[in-house]
């Protein structure tokens, strides 16, 4: 049960591993928080639990980036964006699927997920830690 | 005015830039030999009792523990010494933790500054290496840089007030030229609006010259108790307020993405401690890590409302001869920026400009100086406040 699964990082990206996004709600103030936490910041319960969360969201702010870290060279230049769930929370990724030039401030996204395939991380030069899978935005 | 928290009896900066076989550790040492010509009556062994030094990244030289290190090559051993980092906030923690220090009444003197060696680096290393002070799970996992960050911001403050790219632009040509008037700046250049709107590139709307430099440098400052400062030099400088403000990791859990409460929480406690307002400053020198920072510095620290940045520096308040001169040394931008020396590097040049020895670029009468010092996208945010004694 999802309400057994230990409020981490980790197990957040096993849960994008599984299509799922997931947030964890603090049952005191009802605040969602992705990545999860075990102390609320807003109220400081500490009683908070998993909840899945609609994959729907609107563009708050985005970049295109030229330059990009030495494991996404061969991806730039990509948009990148931040979005603020229909539930609440904001999250941060990569806009694929749409030209830069037609990206808007306040268009809807929807959060999909990485295909994993087979050796794909070792390719990637992604040994060892971490081993999580991706999500990124695309237009519905 | 506040009575002061601790005094500056001397500062020194080292040559910033690309400095080819030149090792963090001797950066240091050349800023400290500067600091110890500028105050002969200190004695460095028997004065300093502790250092405490900025650095943000081992990574570039390889080389953690990098404070006993500078304590060993500036001969100040057996002297202790510890390293203090917030990402790009380092050296003003170090200043910060200083004064706390000396006000404390442990120690009557103590050595402060940072020190960053980044050029030894390729530009993928060294932008992966600056990307480790934004939030891993989420931001840099998801494969977002320094300049994309700052970008972020600079679309929503685009989105919201109508600020322009001509206008961060003329952050860069500002900035630059103060440096062509700073002997060690890293870039003695001038450059046009037009050469910065057509610059390459980085991350939209971002291009490289809104960006800083990627430089070599350290720079350091003797503190101690204000009661104690003439016994070293006849021109102390006072240190009248210290603000230190943090917020959120990641970049996407802030509400408001157009200001930084890290600097608004750190400003209003050193503008408190040291009874002054925005409208006592008379030279300041911010964090233009990107032209958007300086113009999000300006709304933050009061010298104008929110969304009136780009405003600020289109009437040329903020030039050399604009009534409120802001880094007047070149700035990140242009002097350079070699991450765990800046905030150090910001406290030399108001320094140098409270006690009348900044030269070409002197900022004539000033009397109350300030720094404001970004750690990461804006997680932390260090600023003092400073005055002629």
């Amino acid at each position: 049960m999802d309400e057994e699964k230990p409020l981490t990082i980790e197990q957040f990206y096993k849960f994008i591993g599984e299509k799922r996004l997931m947030a964890v709600r603090c049952e005191g103030c009802g605040a969602l928080f992705i990545p999860p936490r075990t102390i609320c910041n807003r109220c400081l319960s500490k009683d908070l639990e998993w909840v899945e969360v609609k994959n729907r969201g609107k563009l708050i702010t985005y970049t295109v980036i030229y330059v990009p870290p030495v494991q996404f060279q061969s991806m730039a230049p990509y948009a990148y964006g931040i979005i603020q769930l229909e539930d609440g929370p904001r999250i941060p990724g990569m806009i694929r699927n749409v030209e830069p030039g037609d990206i808007e401030i306040g268009m809807e996204l929807i959060v999909d997920f990485e295909e994993e395939k087979d050796g794909e991380q070792e390719q990637q030069g992604r040994q060892g830690w971490p081993r999580w899978p991706r999500y990124f935005f695309r237009p519905p | 005015m506040a009575k002061p928290l601790a005094s500056i009896v001397s500062a020194g900066l080292s040559k910033f830039g690309k400095r080819e076989g030149v090792s963090g550790r001797e950066l240091f040492v050349e800023a400290f030999k500067e600091a110890m010509e500028r105050c002969p009556s200190l004695d460095p062994r028997k004065d300093i009792q502790a250092l405490i030094i900025g650095q943000m990244s081992e990574s570039f030289e390889h080389q953690c523990h990098i404070a006993p290190i500078t304590s060993d090559w500036a001969g100040l051993l057996p002297t202790p010494a510890v390293r203090t980092e917030v990402a790009c906030a380092s050296s003003a923690a170090a200043i910060r933790y200083g004064v706390l220090a000396v006000m404390s009444g442990v120690y009557d003197v103590v050595l402060v500054g940072g020190v960053e060696k980044m050029t030894n680096r390729t530009t993928p290393e060294a932008t992966e290496y600056l990307g480790m002070a934004a939030d891993f799970p989420m931001e840099q996992w998801n494969g977002v840089t320094f300049p994309g960050l700052f970008a972020l911001m600079a679309t929503a403050h685009m989105h919201k007030y109508g600020t322009t790219e001509e206008q961060m632009a003329l952050i860069a040509v500002k900035n630059h030229h103060n440096a062509t008037l700073n002997p060690k700046a890293h870039m003695r250049k001038e450059v046009t609006v037009e050469q910065v709107l057509n610059s390459r590139m980085i991350a939209w709307p971002l291009k490289l010259f809104d960006c800083s430099l990627i430089s070599d440098g350290a720079a350091c400052a003797v503190i101690t108790r204000p009661e104690l400062a003439r016994k070293f030099t006849d021109t102390p400088i006072q240190i009248i307020g210290s603000g230190h403000g943090s917020d959120t990791i990641g970049l996407y859990e802030r509400e408001d993405l157009t200001s930084l409460m890290a600097v608004y929480r750190a400003a209003s406690e050193a503008y408190k401690m040291a009874g002054v307002e925005p409208s006592d400053i008379d030279v300041a020198e911010v964090h233009d890590c990107f032209t958007i920072a300086e113009i999000m510095a300006y709304e933050a620290l009061g010298f104008c409302k929110p969304g009136e940045g780009g405003r600020l520096i289109e009437d040329g308040v903020t030039t050399l001869d604009g009534s409120l001169p802001v880094n007047p040394s070149g700035g990140l931008k242009a002097k350079g920026h070699p991450i765990g020396a800046t905030g150090a590097a910001q406290l030399y040049e108001i320094y140098l400009q409270l006690i009348g020895e900044a030269g070409d670029r002197q900022v004539d009468g000033c009397e109350v100086g300030l720094t404001q010092n970004l750690g990461g996208s804006g997680a932390s945010c260090l600023i003092h406040i400073y005055r002629r004694d």
